[in-house]
């Protein structure tokens, strides 16, 4: 395994895999965590909990990239993400996504060359009588127009 | 005296500005010298009147709304803490047509208590089903819950009574409760409406059935989408543990019951039983083989009771009022009520519990009074994702399980999607199958493989490539899928792609009706 470039706090990840290794199934748990605190899954990461939880490296990362939730890389400051499924596609969430990738120039699963915005499609926040919907650090929001989105983004990159 | 004002903490309140309007209530209030309690309730699902506030008054309680944060200062005006009258005021909510119409039992508390207060939760016939259910045997608890003739509200209908039964006789050192919350069908979100709005009944009704087949510890798998959802649970779950209705010994019965929320990571397909269960252990969300069942050989390979949300809340009322009341309602094999759910481009969307049987144009129209858009409705999604595009010429059908199902449709966990002559049924197809691609687990080729060549295919009829053998194609990809896939995402993929294709071929560049053109 190579080592990661990117600097991430070892005793802060050690913390949560000794917190919760003993619960049955801890692999979730323990990679919300993970992801909770430092804000993705390092891969370096892997053959700690995989020592920990006396799994393969294999099956540490086999679990980590099924989910679409969890990411490998470090987020941008905010984390943007548009629900495309069917009933926000019914009040023009086609029409907003690709108003999103224009104008923050990136595609889903990219973060802005400011680091300021990554931006993520999601299917389904449960928000479907007040569509199209998109949560912003996980914070729901209903009835976006690309209007109230441009608010939005400016907001968010005028933030740390 | 304390004026009860009551604003929503319902995820779907909260994106419209319920919070702001909370804290400008707060402060004004404070400004004035009125003394208010603010109760964060569930919302009363009428959402395009949200944020909707409600006061407490001697005739009931008084709603305003939709109430935004500019509204609160000419609402004090108005006199609204005594039902004053104001351009927003929307009368007494129980009064309000879209609500008065409903029958409530599953949501019979959502809107109108706290929801993380135990005190609020027995004051409105909370806990009963569990005082029953504490005194009955578990083949008795089973009995009843048989009895009511409720089915597994997550879209496969499964009849609840009969999977106890077998989870109940099943021999084992340990047995789970598992309740799938990962309810991601798009177009739905009863089962966020109660774990947000009700959380204790999903408690009680986990409690109930960890007497009746005799598991003592339970996972609530909730969707990561839904942050909301998990803060209610967990405080929900601590207080009821604070009081002695989960733990060791509930209510001094000697019996245990422990409840813990585990978090799902955005895969659709742990929606699907197995599949949910394999990442409750803590793996890659594949689909298992069946048999085993799940109920012989389920978490960790103990038997196990895997049920959604809703068919979990309805059980207290079925304990308190008795499985004969229950299946009073509905119509054929559907009995009760289901929370069905209005979304898209409908003009009032939200949650209508009813009894099954009313037709779709009925929830359509009456309730949802049209598009949002003002145009003409063309086609309806209804059960999610993998659920049937239903055309006008349909809207007259009862929402059932089986008189849907006789029409190549299915009512799966209540949702409808609606969409106005705009939507381009092709795009909606390719949608489907893509959709299909990106969320299958790739245990089976049907599923992993066939969603791919799906969207090639309607690509290439929508270039008009050989359209006629595109079709020909298209209709034995779906029937592979099927046939061949190992659960229901590969399996009911094909519904909607394929409801597209028979009712609306003119989007795909077809002239005439798909199977003639084929």
């Amino acid at each position: 395994m190579t080592t990661s470039t990117t600097p991430w706090d070892r005793d802060k990840v050690l913390g949560i895999i000794d917190a919760l290794k003993h619960k049955p199934g801890a692999l979730m748990p323990i990679l919300h965590g993970i992801q909770d605190n430092i804000g993705y899954v390092p891969d370096d990461a892997v053959p700690l909990m995989a020592e920990a939880l006396n799994l393969s490296r294999a099956e540490v990362h086999g679990t980590i990239t099924f989910y679409h939730h969890f990411r490998t890389t470090p987020p941008g400051r905010h984390k943007l993400e548009i629900c495309r499924a069917e009933a926000c596609q019914a009040m023009g969430a086609n029409r907003l996504v690709a108003h999103a990738k224009k104008t923050l120039g990136v595609d889903f699963h990219e973060t802005t060359a400011d680091g300021a915005i990554s931006l993520e499609a999601v299917y389904c926040l449960g928000n479907c009588a007040c569509s199209p919907a998109v949560m912003v650090d996980g914070e729901l929001l209903g009835s976006v127009s690309q209007e109230s989105f441009d608010e939005l983004v400016g907001n968010l990159r005028s933030q740390p | 005296m304390t004026i009860k004002v009551y604003i929503p903490r319902d995820s779907a309140s909260i994106s419209l500005g319920a919070d702001k309007v909370a804290r400008t209530i707060a402060v004004e209030a404070a400004r004035r010298g009125a003394t208010i309690e603010l109760v964060r309730n569930g919302s009363r699902g009428m959402f395009w009147l949200e944020p909707m506030i409600e006061v407490s008054t001697p005739e009931g309680r008084v709603a305003y709304g939709p109430v935004f944060p500019g509204d609160v200062s000419d609402l004090f005006e108005a006199d609204f803490l005594y039902g004053g009258q104001h351009h927003l005021r929307l009368g007494l909510t129980e009064d309000i047509p879209y609500f008065a119409k409903q029958k409530r039992l599953t949501f019979a508390r959502v809107g109108i208590t706290d929801p993380v207060s135990i005190d609020d939760y027995l004051a409105h016939d909370g806990y009963r089903g569990l005082t029953n259910a504490l005194k009955m045997t578990p083949a008795d608890i089973v009995e009843e819950v048989t009895t009511s003739g409720l089915r597994g509200r997550g879209g496969a209908a499964f009849p609840t009574g009969i999977k106890w039964r077998t989870v109940l006789g099943a021999q084992a050192d340990q047995k789970y409760i598992v309740c799938n919350a990962d309810e991601g069908d798009s177009g739905t979100f009863s089962d966020r409406m109660i774990m947000e709005g009700d959380p204790l009944v999903l408690i009680e009704g986990m409690t109930i059935a960890g007497l009746a087949v005799g598991a003592t510890m339970g996972y609530i798998y909730l969707r990561s989408e839904y942050p909301y959802a998990e803060v209610a649970l967990n405080e929900a779950i601590a207080a009821a543990n604070a009081r002695g209705y989960l733990g060791d010994d509930i209510l001094g019965s000697g019996k245990t019951f422990h409840l813990e929320v585990r978090r799902g990571a955005g895969a659709y397909v742990c929606g699907e039983e197995t599949s949910l269960l394999e990442s409750l252990e803590g793996k890659r969300g594949m689909v298992r083989f069946k048999p085993p069942l799940p109920a012989l050989e389920g978490l960790f390979g103990k038997p196990t009771v895997v049920n959604n949300v809703i068919s979990l809340a309805s059980v207290p009322i079925i304990l308190d009022q008795g499985g004969a009341n229950y299946q009073e309602y509905g119509v054929g094999r559907s009995r009760g009520t289901l929370p069905f759910q209005l979304a898209g481009n409908i003009k009032y969307g939200g949650l209508v519990e009813a009894a099954f049987g009313l037709t779709i144009r009925e929830l359509l129209y009456d309730f949802g009074g049209g598009s949002r858009t003002g145009r003409p409705i063309r086609a309806v999604q209804i059960g999610g994702p993998l659920g049937a595009y239903v055309p006008e010429s349909q809207f007259d059908l009862p929402l059932d399980y089986e008189e849907l199902g006789k029409n190549d449709a299915m009512l799966g966990h209540g949702g409808l999607v609606v969409f106005d002559d705009t939507v381009d049924m092709a795009q909606m197809a390719r949608f489907g199958m893509e959709f299909c691609a990106i969320e299958s687990c790739g245990k089976c080729t049907p599923c992993r493989i066939g969603s791919t060549r799906g969207v090639e295919v309607i690509d290439r009829m929508v270039e008009g490539k050989d359209r006629p053998k595109q079709v020909i194609l298209l209709r034995e990809l779906c029937d592979t899928m099927l046939s061949g896939s190992l659960c229901a995402l590969g399996g009911m993929a094909p519904f909607p792609v394929l409801s597209a294709l028979n009712h609306f071929p003119e989007d795909f560049g077809l002239a005439e009706p798909a199977d003639k053109a084929a």
